[in-house]
């Protein structure tokens, strides 16, 4: 049990539990200390120095990211001394730093930039001791820049701690200590599952994800190409945050407004492929529950979560739902139903999707994905990069008219919008599973046991006719494996799962807090998008993914029924072992089945 | 008991095994055998000496003879002149290289009172020497109170360098309530300069093993971890011996001496990172995970070694354990200055006549160290400065020579202690030299963890190699000084912190020189 103590913080008197930090007591207090490696996400490394502090009794100053508060602590964040020794320090990391501010991706977003403007920094003062090192591009998702990294740890923190990923390490000593991969094989041969919680707790532009911006922009600017683009739940809720509108502004018209000027050739949305996922998933639910199927079925949307389970449960891949993720059930009508409908041929068709999501470059180029004949999706753009071409063809954003998206594979549901929050699949699955379940409508929607950043969440739904469902949703990677041991211990012992259904996503927030989103990430604004795209659920005319009337129509036109030979075909997909040192594919895990 | 009319103590260390001692005891042996002298003359290894004598030193009694250097073709010569006939070989001996008799003050040494006396690979030898009696009694006749209120006023001090007081620091994690706690030896000397320790270990292990003992009783540990360098194989291949000995003497094991108490001693080598000599990165290390330190709090005593209260002690601190309990506090006090109690073991190198190895009261000045410890300056040169306490230390000009060595007295010139190493320099020596060596040192060492130790161990190499080359300026000077000074603030452990007591020592001494090789 915490105890309050009497700490005295630049002579303010604070009353704060003693299992807070320095740092944690002078930010609850709107007390700011300097800080560089610090993240209020994660656990502190305590490698720059930079939020020393004197604390009376102590000849040396303490780092206030990593010392609890004591009775009576006296503390005291600004002095001469210090100002002197956080400039010397930030000049040290500058001088091994490669400073490269007017073209670096974290531009005006970079921690350490405005750190060393706002302290009064001499660039010039000590000389550089950057070695140049080579750049790790082998990665699909995410490049990484050693000669940009200042050794903070964070990375490494959010790999091995938030994720249990494991690819990343710090290597060799002193000068020459850097964040390695094992072997310095690059992240691509790596257990790296390209979640890109990297890229976003990174405080400089080291690591990022792998551009594809002139490719799109070449598609574009390319009178031969049909570019279609898609946009995932998540992108409506946080493209207003960067350009001056209320954090958590919901922009879905301006987004295809945006998309429009740019020159894209067809307008659509991912939504739409979520509602269709949930049909398709909630039947292989409903079928699995009442055929007495391999359970618990597990969500497949996050192409993090999916290369996760690939390398480290690919013995529970038969829980996995073989339906493929909302973006490539897209990229794969995108080439077949739409090319027919609007007679193109599939060749000429670009297709883009707009991800929130470093992994979905990795999943476009999965080479089973591409049951249309071509690769289902062309390219993918983060939110940030997305961002980029906003700014790069001049848009003025936040005044730009609300435009609708293209009709056809842009009709969403709230159930659809969802998706980009934890625990949002697995509220619009029950929505509709209940349906095909009882043939009746599911009238209490909002099903808050679900919602909200608790890593491990359960909940239990009366289904009538068919009983308790039992489900879970997990957020965050280690989150996922408590819940993947569980399934396994269950399995292994009594044959059965504590669970029937589970939502996991690889991201801490799901979607909203994605490794593509925009900079700043951090759980507090995760949590506000979040429930910016409930918001939106509770604003649309329909929210259950099975009153869309555009996927009654793809079933009516094109693919039969859920779970048909065709939508089988195109819309399921199979899983492979992956080593766990290399991430490479070792075999299959399960098979393809058509 | 055999009589023996003389015994020939020799040298059994990595310096005389390197010289080929094994294969001249051999050829002594046989030379004896022929002189039929066998039964006259015994032959003991033992550990270190004391005294640091080159190659293959012997210690010849009674009469009190040292030899330095010998080599096979002595052999003959030694037999008929000094072992029939009892006319010493003058040209071998070690006080007629230098006019220097080494002090062999044995009455006066609490951790090297065994060393070079008795065969350290026998636990019989150090039985007869009373041994183990200090463990039988702590076991038996103590209570853990009682051992920690022994220790504590015998005011010992931690010897790896920070002096932080022994007792006080057991007496933290004595009273603790946790299923596990852990004893674990600092035997990773990486202070260059430093190896005392090694000669503590390869002269006396058991001692070491009975203050491990002792410590463990106190603080209620059934495990023990010593965490040793690899390069020490000889000390390895000693310890383990010990360990071996005492289990099969149930000195160690479980339920010893009938009193419930169980204990387990092992052995963990090192892979030579000088962090590592840093409490919480050995801990880590020890682990199994990179050498990184820790942050404190929690100190170890609190949350050591698998977060279980953990005393980290030095091989020299533990070795003092013994003589407090069986000899008792009042006996150490005899020792030293009344804040800085007992002996210090210290190795002294460079330019003296004998650099080795001495054991001295706390508070003996510099200069005795090195004129009677260490036969004073070598031949022809003259004192210019001494790096004391290793590359963590400070360098001390000649007017410093009259300063006390110990904890307390060094602090008053904002100078350390540490490990107790002597580097002695002569008149031709370098200060920016020296400086430049200390400080390639950090850079190499540095474990990269915290920005303030690796880019600013790399900017003071860059400048004082500059400044060597004469390139540099007085500015320079300065910033190697302001960045020191940050390190020293803002580093995450005492690695980082540690340049800044060169660098503003051979400044403040030496300025002159920094001066003339900036004007270049």
């Amino acid at each position: 049990m915490a105890k309050m103590v009497n700490v005295f913080l630049d002579g303010h008197h604070l009353e704060v539990p003693d299992t807070m930090t320095i740092i944690e007591a002078a930010d609850k207090h709107g007390i700011h200390i300097p800080r560089l490696c610090y993240h209020p996400d994660l656990p502190p490394t305590a490698n720059c120095g930079v939020c020393v502090v004197e604390v009376s009794g102590n000849p040396t100053p303490k780092r206030a990211c990593c010392t609890p508060v004591t009775e009576g602590m006296k503390i005291i964040t600004n002095t001469n001394k210090l100002r002197s020794y956080r400039k010397t320090l930030v000049e040290l990391i500058l001088s091994n730093h490669e400073v490269v501010c007017p073209t670096c991706v974290a531009n005006n977003k970079c921690e350490l930039q405005t750190l060393a403007n706002n302290l009064g920094v001499d660039p010039d003062s000590l000389p550089c001791i950057l070695e140049k090192q080579p750049v790790d591009k082998t990665s699909l998702s995410i490049i990484r820049d050693v000669n940009k990294c200042i050794a903070c740890g964070r990375c490494i923190t959010v790999c091995n701690d938030v994720q249990t990923v494991y690819a990343l390490t710090m290597s060799d000593r002193g000068i020459d200590s850097h964040v390695d991969t094992a072997f310095s094989n690059g992240m691509a041969n790596s257990p790296c599952v390209n979640c890109g919680q990297c890229t976003v707790y990174c405080p400089t532009g080291a690591l990022r994800e792998r551009s594809e911006v002139d490719a799109v922009w070449e598609a574009i600017l390319d009178p031969d190409k049909h570019v279609v683009v898609q946009e995932a739940p998540a992108i409506r809720v946080s493209l207003g945050e960067e350009f001056g509108m209320p954090f958590g502004s919901v922009t879905a018209k301006k987004m295809y407004a945006a998309l429009r000027k740019i020159g894209f050739d067809s307008i659509m949305d991912t939504n739409f492929t979520a509602d269709l996922t949930i049909l398709e998933e909630g039947t292989e639910l409903v079928t699995r529950l009442t055929t007495g199927g391999k359970l618990p079925l597990v969500t497949s949307c996050s192409p993090g979560w999916i290369k996760f389970m690939e390398t480290y449960y690919p013995d529970l891949a038969d829980c996995i739902s073989t339906a493929k993720s909302p973006m490539s059930m897209f990229g794969v009508l995108a080439k077949t139903y739409y090319a027919e409908e609007r007679a193109i041929d599939p060749a000429k068709i670009v297709s883009v999707a707009v991800m929130p999501c470093t992994a979905k470059k990795f999943e476009a180029r999965r080479p089973e994905l591409r049951d249309s004949g071509y690769q289902d999706t062309d390219f993918v753009l983060t939110t940030r990069e997305f961002i980029h071409m906003i700014k790069e063809a001049g848009i003025d954003f936040k005044n730009l008219k609300d435009e609708d998206a293209d009709e056809g594979m842009s009709f969403y549901t709230g159930a659809g919008t969802i998706f980009g929050a934890t625990g949002g699949v697995m509220e619009a699955a029950i929505r509709s599973a209940y349906t095909l379940v009882t043939g009746t409508e599911l009238e209490a929607i909002d099903i808050q046991a679900v919602r909200g950043l608790e890593g491990v969440k359960e909940a239990t739904v009366n289904v009538p006719g068919f009983g308790d469902l039992r489900v879970v949703v997990a957020h965050g990677l280690s989150n996922a494996r408590k819940v993947m041991d569980r399934v396994r211990e269950g399995l292994a012992k009594t044959g059965e799962s504590p669970w029937h259904f589970v939502e996991i996503m690889a991201c801490p927030g799901g979607c909203v807090g994605g490794g593509g989103q925009p900079y700043g990430n951090d759980m507090a604004s995760r949590a506000r998008r979040g429930l910016s795209l409930y918001e939106e659920d509770k604003s649309l005319p329909v929210r259950k993914s099975h009153h869309n009337p555009e996927v009654t129509r793809i079933y009516e036109k094109f693919l039969g029924s859920p779970n048909s030979p065709l939508a089988t075909k195109l819309l399921h997909t199979h899983y492979f072992k992956r080593s766990v040192y290399t991430g490479q594919v070792t075999g299959e895990a399960t098979h393809k089945h058509h | 008991m055999k009589y023996y009319r003389s015994h020939i103590l020799v040298s059994m260390n990595e310096t005389s095994i390197a010289a080929g001692v094994q294969n001249f005891l051999q050829n002594l042996r046989s030379e004896l055998a022929k002189a039929e002298l066998s039964t006259e003359i015994n032959i003991l290894e033992t550990g270190p000496l004391g005294f640091f004598g080159r190659g293959i030193c012997l210690t010849v009694y009674p009469e009190n003879v040292n030899y330095e250097s010998v080599k096979a073709e002595d052999i003959a010569e030694l037999v008929s002149e000094h072992f029939l006939k009892g006319r010493p070989v003058k040209r071998l001996m070690l006080d007629s290289v230098n006019k220097f008799n080494p002090n062999f003050n044995y009455a006066n040494r609490i951790v090297l009172r065994n060393s070079g006396i008795i065969d350290p690979e026998k636990i019989d030898d150090y039985i007869g020497a009373g041994g183990y009696v200090a463990w039988e009694k702590a076991l038996t006749q103590m209570q853990p109170a009682d051992i920690i209120t022994e220790v504590k006023k015998s005011g010992l001090r931690g010897r790896g360098g920070a002096g932080f007081p022994a007792g006080m620091k057991w007496s933290f994690t004595a009273p603790l309530d946790a299923p596990q706690k852990y004893v674990v030896v600092n035997a990773d000397e990486g202070e260059p300069g430093t190896f005392k320790d090694r000669l503590i270990m390869e002269g006396d292990p058991h001692q070491l093993l009975e203050g491990i003992m002792i410590c463990a009783r106190a603080i209620g540990a059934t495990i023990a971890y010593i965490y040793i360098r690899g390069e020490y194989k000889l000390c390895i291949s000693r310890l383990e011996l010990a360990i071996k000995q005492a289990k099969e003497y149930g000195i160690l094991g479980t339920n010893i001496f009938d009193s419930g108490f169980d204990l387990d001693i092992m052995i963990k080598i090192g892979a030579g990172a000088y962090v590592c000599g840093e409490e919480t990165a050995l801990i880590e290390s020890l682990e199994g995970n990179r050498g990184n330190p820790r942050w404190k709090p929690p100190f170890p005593g609190v949350k050591g070694l698998w977060q279980a209260p953990t005393v980290v002690n030095n091989v020299e601190t533990l070795a003092n354990v013994p003589f407090i309990i069986s000899e008792g506090a009042d006996e150490f006090l005899k020792h030293g200055t009344p804040e800085c109690t007992g002996t210090k073991v210290f190795t002294i190198l460079g330019d003296v006549a004998h650099p080795g190895l001495c054991e001295v009261d706390m508070g003996t000045t510099l200069r005795t160290i090195i004129n009677e410890y260490a036969g004073g300056m070598k031949k022809g040169f003259r004192f210019k400065a001494a790096l004391v306490g290793g590359a963590a230390g400070v360098i001390l000009p000649d007017r410093m020579l009259d300063v006390k060595m110990d904890f307390a007295s060094l602090n008053q010139y904002a100078a350390v202690l540490g490990s107790g190493a002597i580097l002695v320099m002569n008149e031709h020596q370098s200060i920016v030299d020296m400086l430049w060596s200390i400080l390639r040192f950090f850079r190499h060492e540095s474990c990269g963890k915290c920005s303030p130790c690796k880019n600013g161990t790399q900017q003071l190499y860059r400048l004082i190699t500059k400044i060597k080359k004469g390139e540099g300026t007085m500015d320079d000077v300065d910033l190697m000084q302001t960045i020191a000074e940050t390190m020293f603030n803002t580093s995450f452990c005492a690695l980082g912190q540690s340049p800044i007591m060169a660098i503003r020592s051979a400044i403040e001494n030496f300025r002159d020189e920094f001066i003339a090789i900036t004007n270049k």
